[in-house]
């Protein structure tokens, strides 16, 4: 019994993914997704967000959007998994409930 | 699977449309159903044929027409936020005394409770938007 929490929104634009990071439970899915792949990036003001949680919940970022924004994947932060579009189906597939935090 | 598809973002806005369409393209072609796509608020706009981005830039409203043809989709878009935004098909260009129509081929224009009924018929709903 996991939820899967999207996330779409830089958290240097919005407070969406601190919201998620705030609200989900331990166990839960995360889907970095769009801006959001900023998150998933080493060396950032917000890493600490990231790194605090990998530990109880399952962080991911969605690949295409992560490379169409030029980034490489050697700096994504450790515990965090990338997925394509199919990856992302299966976790919508496989969680019971999707929670977007648009 | 069974899933419906929300989408709260007009095309060429953000990315929403696109990842909606990505997100709805790949579950089909893993085998899921998609019970119906509900475009909702801006997402309307996903829905006037009068669309015409650069040859060069992908057409997302054609995508989601091209989409619906091959796996029969159902493509639904809200009543009262297409009537604000100008998105017409003949049955709202007669009540509404316009004189034109523009809703794109494979969509239909319905009320909310077509959002309340994929939510309840589906086994996941997914939304994308702002």
């Amino acid at each position: 019994m996991s939820d899967l929490h999207t996330v779409n929104k830089s958290p240097f634009e919005k407070n969406s993914l601190e919201s998620c990071l705030r609200l989900s439970r331990a166990g839960s899915v995360i889907l970095l997704y769009e801006d959001a792949v900023y998150a998933a990036l080493k060396g950032t003001a917000v890493e600490n967000m990231i790194t605090s949680v990998v530990g109880d919940r399952k962080v991911y970022v969605l690949g295409p959007d992560y490379k169409a924004r030029g980034l490489d994947e050697s700096r994504i932060i450790d515990g965090v998994e990338v997925v394509d579009y199919a990856g992302f189906v299966d976790l919508v597939d496989t969680n019971d409930k999707v929670q977007a935090w648009v | 699977m069974k899933f419906s598809i929300q989408v709260n973002e007009g095309p060429y806005q953000h990315q929403a449309s696109d990842s909606a369409y990505q997100f709805t393209k790949a579950a089909l072609e893993k085998g899921h159903e998609c019970f119906r796509v509900f475009f909702y608020h801006d997402g309307v706009l996903n829905g006037t044929r009068l669309t015409t981005p650069p040859q060069d830039d992908r057409n997302i409203v054609n995508n989601w027409t091209e989409l619906a043809e091959k796996y029969d989709l159902d493509l639904v878009v809200c009543v009262a936020a297409a009537q604000r935004r100008g998105i017409v098909d003949e049955g709202e260009a007669e009540r509404n005394g316009k004189d034109a129509t523009n809703i794109a081929p494979r969509f239909r224009i319905s009320g909310l409770g077509q959002l309340v009924e994929a939510a309840i018929q589906s086994d996941r709903l997914v939304v994308f938007g702002d």
